[in-house]
């Protein structure tokens, strides 16, 4: 994926993803909100799927973008490797510098 | 709104009251074999929603049958034809781990979901899919995903124990490796480029393809043995 001289993040950015309490089609998970992680890679822009769902098509497309999370983060009691890691996909808004 | 985001709304849960198969007259538009247990709260609401849309002439019953073909025209082979190219083949690997919708589109594959991501296993790291929020799972090139990667003990416990699941898959990583779980959340759909598996020196990218099941490019399973093994 090119640079996107609109994306606010960039690969091995730190990031905080935010808990926007938004109700209906969010595509943020409950389990990785208020967790710290790094920018993984640029996905590009999608339409919100916020808006999507109650039919507002066509409408301004959003910056993309993998986050990769220690699992040692996500879970306390992880049993797993140090190493394991999950990444997932997290739209521009829903992230904070950290 | 796209066949592809519709599958976020197939799986959700509901609270509403239950409607039971045998209290009320028969769904005009069955979903399932039999009629005779009762229907969960989402079977209702898909009835109702289908039938509704049917009544309304939104959709024509064989609009909806015709989708169920196209689904079913995506098959896991499509992905494992993929993989033996990309183990023969450096430069169309290369291709495909760049771009994996224009990777099996020059083997005549047309994947219609947005992007599709192909993630390497390498040594150091096992990676493995899956779709929390609902079943996202790239249908165009593998077709309709396993009951179990819909249900919910999948979808909470990949995320939250990959090791343990992976166990009982069959599958014990080292703890010297990585296990990298991907969460197919948003808009990319995922596949899996597992390891050549050893002992395969030589062999036909047909005869490679057949070691590659639905399994492996979820993350699953690793390849099998060549038969002669």
């Amino acid at each position: 994926m090119p640079p996107d001289a609109n994306a606010t993040f960039a690969p091995g950015d730190r990031v905080r993803i935010v808990d926007l309490g938004k109700p209906g089609h969010v595509r943020t998970p409950m389990y990785v909100r208020d967790k710290v992680g790094i920018i993984d890679r640029y996905c590009g822009r999608f339409e919100n799927p916020e808006e999507r769902a109650y039919g507002r098509i066509g409408r301004t497309r959003i910056p993309l973008y993998r986050v990769r999370l220690r699992q040692r983060d996500l879970w306390p009691d992880y049993a797993g490797a140090e190493s394991d890691t999950l990444v997932l996909e997290i739209y521009d808004h829903w992230l904070r510098p950290a | 709104m796209s066949a592809d985001h519709s599958d976020h709304d197939h799986h959700h849960d509901h609270d509403h009251a239950h409607q039971h198969a045998s209290g009320g007259k028969h769904p005009p538009h069955p979903i399932r074999e039999d009629d005779d247990v009762e229907l969960t709260p989402g079977e209702a609401k898909f009835l109702a929603l289908k039938g509704l849309l049917i009544e309304k002439g939104l959709l024509t019953a064989d609009e909806i049958r015709r989708r169920h073909e196209i689904n079913d025209r995506g098959t896991p082979h499509q992905g494992a034809r993929m993989v033996a190219k990309a183990w023969l083949d450096p430069a169309f690997k290369a291709r495909m781990l760049h771009d994996g919708k224009a990777a099996a589109r020059e083997l005549g594959i047309e994947v219609t979901e947005a992007d599709l991501m192909v993630i390497e296993n390498t040594p150091q790291r096992h990676n493995l899919i899956v779709c929390t929020l609902c079943s996202c799972y790239p249908r165009s090139l593998l077709g309709e995903p396993p009951a179990w990667y819909v249900s919910k003990a999948y979808r909470s416990r990949a995320v939250r124990e990959p090791r343990q699941v992976l166990r009982e898959f069959g599958l014990a990583v080292p703890e010297t490796v990585e296990v990298q779980v991907h969460d197919s959340n948003a808009d990319l759909r995922y596949i899996v480029l597992p390891l050549r598996p050893a002992g395969t020196e030589g062999m036909s990218e047909e005869a490679l393809a057949a070691l590659v099941s639905r399994d492996c490019l979820v993350g699953a399973a690793l390849p099998g043995k060549p038969a002669s093994a």
